[in-house]
């Protein structure tokens, strides 16, 4: 009982913060501007699969990038000293601390064909090269800013691991990466998972990387929705329409996703 | 329109100190009403009124020897001032269709307060409550978009034109068609909202910017999608930065904005195409809701008040509809054929944006999104195959390992 009450807040919050605003993002959806029922606009949906299509694809590799600069990142941090490990996670977090605009902001600068890293590759004779405005450009600034996200998840499951097993594993006979194949990774896979959610669904969805560093020719579902709001025709129904389906998107990515951990769980268990 | 996007400027207390500063070297800007009586009405009553302009609209007295122009409001009247920031007209809009925040002041453009005018968003002003409506020019006064002067009072106005790099771009006669040359491919920036966009390429094509016609409005599109290709990114604000830093070497923009921008950087040059343009005019409305609506005429009444319209042009760089105003400006600025052009020009060679239709409107966004999403065909190619591909691999590793679990289970 009492644990009820002190969870009462965070439901209230729930309530008004995350469902009911979902409710109303499906009644737009499904109702037009007169608010009567209609299929219309989630049937119109489908004239923008193919910027469905690249939107996943990008938000897929990003997060595919993200994975493979992480995880060894996180086994590395935690065979550190425990200060060392929480100076590295400083060092991880510190980005954060500044604004994502800013931050994102700053790579536009860098990437440009006058930019920093343009002008340094000038000096040793090459380039330059294009990189800003173009879909490499988004997918860095993807992996930049989520790669925290894909970081942290995975290290706080890898630094619980037990290392009585890692060194049961040895004992048998494993070797070092049959031992990382076989007891680390299946171990560490609740963080894979949610490092994985935690990266592909804020990319999936980002606006203002593509518009920053795609220069605006590259329209992800994220510009999409927007401009349906604050573009020159105000189609509220439609944009929630489009939230819609991707949100039903993301959800059966996750569901896919979720299987190999069940299975994996089970397996050890 | 906003120049940057930046945090909302409060009253600051800093600019006092700057004016005795800047004292010696500056004359400092005083402020004389006309009728200070007519201010005093509010005085005691500790009201507050919100203001929604666009960023960077305002003088915030941070230039030399300008008034702290909401500062000085309060000071004369005892009206406390909210001041919000918003980037666009459709921000704008949004804001007050979805209804939660109330605005006593909002200053939108042309075509928005039509379309604002039509669905019952803003108030009718009491013009008696506004006496320094007299300031306000002929030329900007009975315009399509309030006909009657019924709901607005012009704040700014200015024009589209051409910013462009001019130690390497050496053409005469910059027409709108330098944006298509495929001489400056990758170097062009572009409008990144669709009404300025399609205006361009309507100007090329010599239609009415505000055609409804869904034949033009696919053609115009036709020419922009042919335009990609030399475009290298389509920005707002950005265009600062990036012109600033040599990315680019021609963008089309405001007038106003390229005013500070020259200002900052000598080598860019601007021109305002032989062959006509768009003339926005941004006017002071009341929203429907308005809490303050007199205290809000008050308001609009200061802003048109000479000295404070000066201290506004001078730190906003647009032009000014306020005759008086204009007057008070040195004569560079009066004939520096960006700002302030000739009447002829602007009676024959410019259009003002008004509302177009739910139907046009959603046209023109469906063919600015069809434009943006597509790519180079070489490009698509793989994209999807890909991504099949993928989907396939998922689901077979997913049959695998659910096997290999089964088989697990039964020893």
């Amino acid at each position: 009982m009492k644990n009820k009450l002190i969870a009462a807040p965070y439901l209230v919050w729930m309530v008004v913060f995350i469902l009911v605003p979902l409710i109303m993002v499906g009644y737009f959806a499904f109702t037009d501007k007169e608010g009567n029922f209609t299929l219309d606009y989630v049937a119109d949906v489908a004239q923008y699969s193919q910027i469905f299509v690249r939107s996943i694809w990008l938000a897929a590799i990003a997060t595919v990038i993200c994975l493979v600069i992480s995880y060894p990142l996180a086994y590395i941090l935690t065979g550190f000293s425990k200060n060392t490990q929480s100076t590295m996670l400083m060092i991880v977090m510190l980005p954060m601390w500044m604004n994502f605009l800013l931050r994102t902001y700053a790579w536009m600068t860098m990437l440009g064909n006058n930019g920093i890293i343009n002008t340094i590759l000038g000096f040793i004779g090459l380039g330059p090269f294009k990189m800003l405005n173009t879909e490499g450009a988004v997918v860095l600034g993807m992996v930049y800013n989520y790669l925290p996200y894909m970081i942290l998840p995975i290290y706080s499951v890898m630094v619980k691991i037990d290392k009585s097993v890692i060194e049961a594993a040895s004992d048998l006979g494993c070797n070092p990466w049959k031992t990382i194949l076989r007891v680390v990774f299946p171990l560490s896979l609740p963080g894979v998972m949610s490092g994985i959610t935690m990266v592909f669904v804020p990319a999936i969805s980002t606006f203002i990387i593509s518009r920053m560093l795609g220069g605006g020719g590259n329209l992800l579902i994220g510009d999409l929705i927007e401009m349906q709001f604050l573009g020159n025709a105000y189609n509220v129904n439609l944009g929630a329409a489009i939230s819609l389906v991707l949100m039903v998107i993301i959800l059966l990515i996750m569901t896919i996703m979720n299987q190999f951990d069940n299975d994996d769980g089970a397996v050890l268990l | 329109m906003a120049v940057l996007m930046c945090g909302s400027m409060f009253t600051g207390c800093s600019s006092e100190t700057d004016a005795v500063e800047e004292e010696e070297e500056t004359e400092v800007q005083t402020l004389t009403v006309a009728d200070e009586e007519y201010y005093k009405r509010f005085y005691d009553d500790g009201i507050s009124i919100n203001v929604y302009n666009w960023g960077e609209y305002i003088s915030d007295g941070s230039d030399e020897g300008t008034l702290n122009v909401n500062a000085e409001f309060t000071k004369l009247t005892g009206i406390k001032v909210n001041y919000t920031n918003y980037a666009t007209n459709e921000e704008l809009y949004a804001k007050l269709k979805g209804g939660g925040a109330s605005y006593d002041i909002i200053i939108p453009s042309d075509y928005m307060i039509s379309r604002m005018i039509k669905e019952e968003m803003i108030l009718p002003l009491d013009m008696n409550n506004i006496p320094n409506y007299k300031y306000i020019g002929e030329a900007y006064k009975n315009q399509a978009f309030d006909p009657e002067n019924e709901y607005s009072v012009p704040y700014f106005w200015g024009t589209v034109g051409i910013i462009y790099d001019t130690t390497l771009i050496e053409e005469e006669n910059i027409d709108w068609d330098i944006l298509w040359n495929e001489d400056y491919a990758d170097r062009i920036l572009m409008f990144d909202n669709p009404r300025d966009a399609f205006a361009i390429a309507e100007l090329r094509l010599g239609y009415s910017l505000n055609t409804e016609d869904e034949k033009e409005l696919e053609a115009a599109a036709e020419l922009l999608k042919e335009q990609k290709k030399v475009v290298q990114a389509y920005v707002m604000d950005e265009i600062f930065d990036k012109m600033g830093a040599g990315e680019a070497l021609i963008a089309p923009y405001y007038a106003g904005d390229a005013v500070t921008l020259m200002a900052e950087y000598e080598d860019l040059g601007f021109v305002i195409p032989e062959s006509g343009t768009n003339l926005f005019i941004d006017g002071i409305c009341i929203p429907k809701g308005a809490k303050q609506k007199e205290a809000a005429e008050m308001y609009i009444n200061f802003l048109c008040e000479p000295d404070i319209a000066y201290s506004n042009t001078y730190y906003v760089g647009y032009s000014t509809p306020n005759t008086a105003a204009y007057e008070m400006l040195d004569e560079e600025t009066k004939n520096d054929g960006i700002s302030y052009l000739p009447d002829e020009y602007l009676m024959s060679n410019t259009t003002v944006f008004r509302n177009l239709s739910d139907e046009a409107n959603q046209k023109m966004q469906d063919l600015w999104t069809e434009l943006k999403s597509t790519q180079d065909q070489t490009k698509n190619k793989w994209i999807v195959p890909v991504f099949m591909l993928a989907c396939v691999i998922l689901s077979i590793t997913i049959l695998i390992m659910r096997y290999i679990k089964k088989k697990k289970d039964i020893f």
